[in-house]
């Protein structure tokens, strides 16, 4: 079984958010990390991979992150958690990629790879537009199973889990398929120590626009279908209401939540 | 040389020493970070309250899964990392807790070191792999009730019986005894059988036991303990053979100690990060306390304090891969760092003012276990006196 995880290097949610001049995210110089939501399916990755290699099958992990050069770290993180090897597509055109140009950049790089099952996270942290397995999937002509919460796989199908607020779905797709899956599917392990030494030597290809065949006029800002007008800030946090209990604190409260239409 | 200036202020960094780690160093520190996040950090004001770790055996195996116990050993299932490694683990611990970095000193640096270093082929194949996953749990017994720094005066005995060893005495302050499987327990055979040798002591073994050691006030979430040996009876091999005299006892405490480098400033650092964020929220006369010079004074003392005592342990983690530290280096070490990071526990507490002394933030606990921290692996008097003789060439303490 070969498996392919997109997986995207995005800035830490716990440091400031910068944009850049053309309101795109800042990605220079700031501190970068593997997207949270991508260590789900790099963690259902190696699951899989590890349980079919138990059973005598041959199997692989390869990660696949399109970004600027710093973006290898989530490359090297992937693979220090324990997938096989990296594919990065970094070229100084794609600053500005919208979803459209990603998803063509992947499926060129996936179009060079061989696999099974394409693995995606449900979103990336930063964009949150959680279109690019769609797209991807679409663009490769694979089936897309999305938002799994629990994937199972025989030879030729896979099987997912999708819960909804009152129902869970069972979707199956013959294989190869694109299957993007949610943070409630596994708990991603920690790299170990073994781990990290490990991935030193594992290989990561760095592939630029023309290894793929892409000409920098299909990708980056200028190519965007969509373009930020504007970034503010979003202005600082009002002060509570404080509500002091003076026999008539229920109320009050009750009042509160009803004004906000809450209740 | 460059006019122009790295771009962000990081309060946690402000001397950009992460320039100085590699990639894979600092994935060490995440990895050990991580899981101290998710097995520590939720319970261990618990833990401490309460005065006990009953997670203890969980927690071992959580920390073997990642590679943290004997990480700086070679072979025999230890992950091979170098002392910087070791030392960014050790600083991660404690920055959640002094016992739970203790746990893994004693185990890696103390119980599976000796074994590594002194110990025959057959004790090491027999015990490292499963210290190493944390299936099994290691204790290391050199103080007594009557010996703490003079550890040559110890009273315990190792009397040859045939092809048997009979010991018989008594240890005291030992972290990890009442949990343990194998102690490390060290004991005078003699000056015929050379003096004080080292035993690899199942603790299952008719005569041993290990009462806990009740009413500390420090390192509450760290099991210590008593070791009885009434006529522990062991068969030759049990005997460490590559080691004779407080050499052996020694050689291991300069690891941990080393460790403890490292280690008390993440205390430090913890306690230093909880006064900063709680000076800028928390307003007096209409202001954040922040804003007041003296508490601008005592947070950037503390965080030069914390960037001094960081690239000292840096320096010496460096050498220690190289070429190897001198007992008198490490002693540099743990003596600056400990006692800094003391006073900057301290210096915390009072920025939090009444809040400082509860258990709902962490520095009190941190400023609680240094005191131990400034006792055990030598004394800080110790400490001092070992670069005094270091400096004179006249040992002052005896
Ligand atoms: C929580 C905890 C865990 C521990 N874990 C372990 C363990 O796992 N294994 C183990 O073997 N031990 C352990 N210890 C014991 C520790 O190493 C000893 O407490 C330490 O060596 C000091 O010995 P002591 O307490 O007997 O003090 P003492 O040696 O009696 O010292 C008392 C005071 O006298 C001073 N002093 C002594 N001699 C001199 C001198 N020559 N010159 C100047 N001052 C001197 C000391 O510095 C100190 O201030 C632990 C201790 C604690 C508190």
């Amino acid at each position: 079984m070969k498996i392919v995880v997109c997986v995207k290097h995005v800035p830490d949610a716990q440091g400031d958010r910068r944009f850049t001049d053309d309101h795109t995210v800042d990605r220079e110089g700031v501190d970068g990390l593997l997207s949270e939501l991508d260590e789900y399916a790099v963690e259902e990755a190696l699951t899989i991979a590890e349980a079919r290699s138990a059973s005598g099958e041959d199997s692989t992990v390869t990660v696949l992150c399109m970004g600027p050069e710093g973006a290898t770290d989530a490359v090297r993180k992937a693979l220090q958690m324990g997938a096989d090897a990296g594919v990065h597509v970094c070229d100084d055109a794609l600053a500005g990629s919208d979803a459209l140009a990603t998803s063509k950049v992947l499926a060129a790089a996936l179009r060079t790879l061989e696999f099974d099952l394409v693995l995606t996270g449900m979103a990336s942290t930063d964009g949150l537009m959680s279109v690019v397995p769609a797209m991807l999937a679409q663009r490769l002509g694979l089936p897309q199973v999305t938002l799994a919460g629990k994937v199972e796989l025989d030879g030729t199908t896979v099987r997912i889990e999708r819960d909804g607020d009152s129902a869970t779905e069972v979707i199956e797709a013959p294989l190869p398929a694109l299957v993007s899956v949610t943070d409630q599917i596994n708990d991603p392990r920690y790299p170990s120590f073994k781990g990290i030494m490990a991935a030193k030597k594992k290989p990561v290809n760095t592939l630029s626009l023309a290894d793929l065949g892409l000409s920098p006029d299909d990708v980056g800002l200028s190519a965007a279908w969509s373009v930020v007008e504007a970034v503010a800030a979003r202005p600082p946090r009002q002060a509570g209401q404080r509500i002091t209990d003076e026999g008539d604190g229920g109320t009050r409260l009750v009042e509160f939540l009803a004004g906000a239409k809450i209740v | 040389m460059k006019t122009t200036s790295s771009r962000t202020t990081n309060p946690q960094d402000l001397a950009d020493l992460d320039s100085l780690l590699t990639a894979e160093e600092k994935a060490v520190r995440e990895a050990v970070r991580q899981v101290c996040d998710d097995a520590v950090e939720p319970s261990i004001a618990q833990w401490y309250e309460s005065g006990e770790l009953p997670a203890a055996r969980e927690l071992a195996r959580e920390f073997g899964k990642v590679g943290l116990l004997g990480m700086h050993l070679e072979g025999y299932g230890c992950a091979g990392m170098s002392a910087v490694d070791y030392g960014l683990a050790c600083l991660e611990l404690e920055a959640s807790d002094s016992g739970i970095r203790s746990l893994v000193s004693v185990q890696g640096s103390l119980a599976m070191f000796a074994i590594w270093r002194w110990g025959s082929e057959e004790q090491k194949t027999e015990w490292l792999p499963q210290l190493a996953t944390g299936e099994a749990i290691g204790c290391f017994g050199l103080t007594e009730p009557d010996f703490g720094s003079d550890p040559g005066s110890m009273r315990t005995t190792a009397r040859r019986d045939g092809g048997d060893w009979v010991l018989d005495g008594a240890k005291m302050w030992i972290t990890n005894g009442s949990i343990a499987d194998v102690a490390v327990v060290w004991a005078n055979a003699g000056e015929e059988n050379g003096g004080i040798r080292g035993f690899v002591v199942p603790t299952s073994v008719p005569g041993f036991s290990a009462p806990k050691i009740k009413h500390k006030m420090s390192l509450r979430a760290s099991i210590t303990s008593e070791l009885v040996l009434e006529g522990v009876r062991l068969p030759g091999s049990a005997i460490l053979p590559e080691v004779r005299g407080l050499k052996g006892p020694l050689s291991c405490l300069n690891e941990a100690r080393y460790g403890i480098v490292w280690g008390a400033l993440g205390a430090g650092r913890s306690a230093f990060e909880a006064a900063r964020r709680y000076s800028m929220e928390r307003e007096q006369f209409g202001r954040p306390i922040a804003g007041f010079q003296l508490t601008q004074a005592k947070l950037a003392n503390m965080a030069v304090e914390l960037i001094n005592g960081q690239l000292l342990a840096l320096h010496l983690g460096r050498r220690k891969d190289e070429v190897g530290l001198r007992p008198d280096q490490v002693s540099l070490g743990k003596y600056n760092n400990v006692t800094k990071a003391l006073e900057i526990c301290r210096t915390a507490r009072t920025i939090l003012g009444a809040n400082g002394i509860s258990g709902e933030f962490p520095v009190m606990r941190h400023a609680n276990n240094l005191e131990s921290v400034l006792t055990y692996e030598g004394t800080v008097e110790m400490h001092t006196l070992m670069i005094g003789q270091a400096l004179t060439g006249i040992p002052a303490y005896r």
